[in-house]
């Protein structure tokens, strides 16, 4: 719309017509209370905090919903404005509690501040107040009914936001009451419940302590805490989260996360995962000290010192004895970058062996194959938010990657974007979709196909042949697209749907995984057929940088065994060590325990999982709460891991591998190239020197680091060495370093070296299991769901209670 | 989405239901009268009705809880057989409203949205009913009584008993 001009305040500001009156305020740095207005959802009026006074109109103005128009004068700070104001805080606060000293919220209450700043203190109600238990409506979501101000944001945010609806007004005037959507007289034990996602979407965007958070209430107060943005370490959407941390007696404790840093790729979002399920970390079964195998059968918990050499000793012997290709390792999708590059360079230069891999969710080495020569196809998270159609094939964004779910909800209904969803199941999306279109079981290839022109497949997609004409039409008629796809997509079939997304000129794509790092894992090359930034293996080639990777590693120039192979060896007797960090591979893919009975396995791990129970050595890792580094969602969207939380006893596994290598004789300076003017084989910990045009954004990196007192990698432990070594090395991975550290988001698209010759991805096409999506619910997480008291708890809430109001295909599996 | 198979209401209010919601723009318009016709009919918004008209109308039954919580004419317990609905609003108040509620609930022996044990009589306190000409004025179910005195009252109310026993 065209601008107009204001005045505000005897200010004169430009702005576009139309625009809310307290938005152009926020801008112009005019600050208009408010407590039922919040940008995103609709608009409610109800609170009366926004009230101004606009010249030629009788009554004062609510400015969150006037919309500008030339000439307009306005007042918002007159002794009138600021007594009607203060009139309203003594209404609300007529039959407020007033326990700020007990209560959640206090410290961080829209009401205490403007209480404060009005000065309402004191009030002309003397009443008795009307007092109400609190209520447990979930194992997550409290409500103190006194406290709230019926401001609705709660009921907005889960009916708009969330699709989901389990709040609702009942009564009127001041009898009024938020309640869930559970009654008492339906709920099991006659108590109100909410049958809802519990992402806690309510609480977060209660402006008082009337929704509360059942994993944080009456912890601590918000100034106990450190806040510490984070990266949410459950799905592969990678929400920006921020930490609340106190420190304990062993190490320091998470005790809240939330989005008070709503600069992330998620915006407003978090799902019940980020918001409460870091409590695993807390678990009593954790294990804080290394543990070694002793003859009679047992583990035993020793030193440090004494695990690192047991393994570093028994690794040098048997490489010398059986060679690196007896050996196996396998690293983890909640690793960050700099940990899964180390891993596998690792794997390829001490160990000599590409016989590395990771549990793949999602097929991204052929997902960057499909997309190899092509620039700016890749999509990131806040695409999601802003495109103008999307088709979503395959996968379920409300329970495996909630964010992106959230994200174009509301890209539909702020922008109106068109979604156009094929699925085989009838996914909860569908609600918001322009299109929605029933696939037959196993067709999405098919699909591929017909997208793409082949009109023959089209039985194999769905019966309904004319749905099928149409939902293509319309996508054929989209200029540009943003084509997300599931991990049920893979190889071949993953080719073609990109191959017919290609063919739109401004398509761009994704592909969605389900762990905070399992685009990272694959990235950094814990593949045994890709070296990292999907870079082929074959034979060297000292002319072509493809070759560049393999000749600073010394590595294999022959493919190495994939995890299932690694299995394979081990039962034919040819594996002669294994090497996990932070996998559960023996659950995941059903090993047979027996069949490793002649391997030394050693398991890097938070808990004695399936596979940690059958280690030789079992060494305490940090989770990535605990460890800095940086993570790539599903998007390619990189973003800095920072250290929240601590845990007496435990080291990260990037601490691990270097000192295993460092046990076993390795040169650690070749590993990780650290320390000022290290300069082996060309591997240099430089400060931008060799990197020509980038190195001014090293240097501001060099500068900001001595600024913050920080000394440039110093240590063989420092990930920020090994994160210069992927960005000289890795292609795609071209990172901008302060945009990193200062915790935004940047995208990175995959760089895959076009194959060289048809050898390809075999082994994807050949066997599809390979590529194993977790297939997470809302209250699942891969491994880390059993130790998580929160998770369980929930679990067992929605196992409880009837599903009334939600599809339960969004919540149960 | 909306089809429902087996209704609790008779095949009468099904079938004029069936209708009502094709009338409106908005299918959600029809929640108010199909309340109204339904408490009617089983003589309080149960939760069998509020989850058909949830259906009828492709609501949640909370949407149709909100909307039921605030008007205070309709009733989610069942009433008395005869309801006795008193006026206090300031017409009747001023010609004695407030004694022939009184009266009421001393003769009744309940108060305000209460039923006798008997399930014959239940008695609340309303608003202007329209009556104001000739206050004080009372509903009984759907017939009018007004002009009342405390005796008078007790004629209606000898009236209704009596024809519960015929
Ligand atoms: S937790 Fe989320 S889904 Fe549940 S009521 Fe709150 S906003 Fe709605
Ligand atoms: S519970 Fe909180 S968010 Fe909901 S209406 Fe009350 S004050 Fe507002
Ligand atoms: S959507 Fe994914 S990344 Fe975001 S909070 Fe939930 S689990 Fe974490
Ligand atoms: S913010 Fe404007 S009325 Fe509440
Ligand atoms: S005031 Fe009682 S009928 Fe109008």
């Amino acid at each position: 719309m065209a601008d107009v001009t204001i005045t505000v305040d005897g200010k004169k500001i430009t702005a576009p017509a139309g625009t809310l009156l307290i938005e152009v305020c926020k801008t112009a740095g005019i600050e208009i209370p408010a407590f039922c207005y919040y940008p995103g959802l609709s608009l409610q009026a109800a609170c009366r905090m926004c009230v101004v006074r606009q010249e030629k109109v009788p009554k004062l103005q609510t400015a969150c919903t006037t919309q500008i128009a030339e000439g307009q004068v306005f007042f918002t700070d007159t002794p009138e404005v600021v007594q009607a104001r203060k009139a309203t805080l003594q209404l609300l606060l007529g039959n407020h509690p007033l326990d700020c000293p007990v209560c959640d919220a206090g410290g961080e209450c829209e009401l205490q501040d403007m209480t404060f700043k009005y000065g309402a203190a004191d009030s002309f109600y003397a009443e008795p107040k009307n007092h109400r238990e609190e209520q447990k409506w979930s194992p997550v979501v409290y409500f103190d009914r006194p406290r709230c101000i019926l401001c609705y944001r709660c009921v907005r945010v889960c009916g708009e936001g969330m699709d989901v609806f389990a709040l609702a007004v009942e009564n009127r005037g001041s009898s009024s009451i938020i309640v869930p959507n559970v009654p008492a007289q339906l709920a099991p034990d006659n108590l109100a419940q909410l049958d809802c996602e519990q992402c806690g979407m309510c609480i977060d965007i209660c402006p008082v302590g009337a929704l509360t958070s059942g994993t944080y209430r009456y912890k601590t107060r918000p100034w106990e805490m450190n806040h510490v943005a984070t990266v949410c370490t459950h799905c592969g959407d990678g929400c920006k989260t921020t930490l609340g941390v106190r420190s304990t007696s062993d190490g320091s404790q998470i005790v809240r996360g939330d989005n008070r840093d709503k600069s992330g790729i998620n915006g407003d979002f978090l799902c019940n995962k980020g918001r409460y399920a870091f409590d695993f970390a807390n678990n009593s079964e954790r294990i804080t000290q290394p543990l070694v195998r002793q003859p009679n059968g047992e583990l035993k918990p020793v030193s440090w010192e004494e695990a690192l050499t047991y393994v570093g000793t028994k690794f040098a012997e048997l490489l010398n004895t059986h060679g690196g290709r007896s050996f196996g390792v396998i690293g983890g999708n909640r690793l960050t970058n700099e940990e899964a590059y180390l891993l596998q360079k690792f794997a390829r230069s001490v160990l000599h062996t590409n016989n590395i891999d990771h549990h793949r969710t999602a097929d991204y080495a052929a997902f960057a194959q499909s997309l190899a020569g092509t620039a700016g196809r890749g999509a990131s998270l806040r695409d999601t938010l802003i495109a103008k159609a999307v088709l979503l094939v395959g996968g379920d964004p409300t329970n495996q990657n909630p964010a992106t779910a959230w994200n174009l909800r509301s890209n539909v209904r702020h922008n109106g974007a068109r979604l156009y969803i094929a699925n085989i199941t009838e996914i909860k999306l569908r609600r918001q979709a322009r299109a929605f279109l029933h696939v037959a079981e196993y067709g999405y290839g098919a699909l591929a196909e017909y997208l793409a022109g082949d009109d023959s497949t089209s039985s194999s997609v769905t019966p309904d042949s004319a749905a099928l004409a149409s939902f293509r039409d319309a996508l054929r008629s989209e200029e540009s697209l943003l084509i997300l796809i599931g991990n049920e997509l893979r190889g071949a079939e993953l080719k073609r749907l990109i191959d017919f997304g290609l063919t739109i000129p401004g398509a761009k794509f994704a592909l969605l995984a389900d762990y905070a790092n399992s685009r990272g894992a694959a990235d950094m090359g814990l593949l045994p057929d890709l070296l990292p930034g999907y870079t082929h293996i074959g034979p060297i080639d000292t002319a072509d940088p493809a070759s560049r990777i393999a000749l600073e590693y010394h590595s294999p120039t022959s493919p190495g065994l994939d995890l299932l192979e690694i299995f394979d060896a081990a039962t034919v007797g040819n594996l002669s060590a294994l090497y996990v960090a932070g996998a559960n591979p023996v659950a995941r893919y059903d090993v047979d325990p027996a069949t490793l009975k002649n391997t030394f396995i050693v398991v890097q791990d938070m808990f004695l999982t399936e596979t940690a129970v059958l280690a030789d050595v079992v060494l305490p890792a940090a989770n990535l709460y605990e460890k800095s580094g940086c993570v790539s969602n599903s998007y390619g969207d990189l973003q800095q891991v920072k250290k929240a939380a601590d845990r007496a006893g435990v080291r990260s596994d990037f601490e691990m591998i270097v000192r295993i290598a460092d046990k076993m004789g390795a040169d650690v300076r070749k590993l990780v190239p650290f320390g000022p003017g290290s300069n082996s084989e060309g591997i240099s910990a430089d400060m931008g020197q060799t990197r020509g045009a980038e190195s001014g954004e090293a240097d501001r990196h060099a500068v900001w680091l001595t600024a913050n007192n920080l000394e440039p990698r110093l240590s063989p432990f420092d990930p920020s060495a090994m994160l210069d070594e992927i960005q000289r090395l890795v292609p795609g991975y071209k990172l901008l370093r302060l945009q990193l550290l200062s915790g935004n988001d940047q995208h990175l698209s995959p760089a895959a070296v076009p194959i060289r010759d048809d050898a390809g991805l075999v082994q994807i096409s050949n066997r599809r299991d390979l590529v194993l999506p977790a297939n997470d619910t809302l209250f699942t997480s891969g491994s880390l769901t059993r130790y998580s008291a929160s998770l369980n708890d929930l679990q067992q809430n929605q196992l409880r209670q009837p599903i009334i109001q939600i599809d339960n295909k969004t919540v149960v599996d | 989405m909306s089809t429902v198979t087996k209704s609790i209401f008779t095949p009468e209010l099904a079938a004029y239901f069936d209708r009502l919601v094709t009338v409106y723009p908005l299918k959600r318009s029809a929640l108010i009268p199909m309340l109204l016709y339904s408490q009617d009919e089983v003589g309080y918004v149960s939760e069998a009705v509020i989850q058909e008209i949830a259906k009828r109308l492709d609501l949640f039954d909370l949407d149709v809880r909100s909307v039921l919580s605030y008007y205070s004419m309709l009733r989610t317990k069942p009433a008395g057989k005869y309801n006795v609905q008193v006026c206090t609003n300031i017409s009747c108040m001023l010609r004695g409203g407030y004694e022939i509620l009184d009266h009421c609930k001393r003769r009744l022996g309940i108060e305000h949205k209460q039923t006798t044990a008997d399930g014959m009589f239940s008695l609340e306190e309303v608003e202007c009913i329209g009556d104001c000409c000739s206050a004080p004025a009372m509903q009984v179910n759907y017939e009018f009584h007004d002009e009342l005195t405390p005796q008078k009252v007790d004629e209606i109310l000898d009236e209704y008993a009596a024809e519960d026993r015929k």
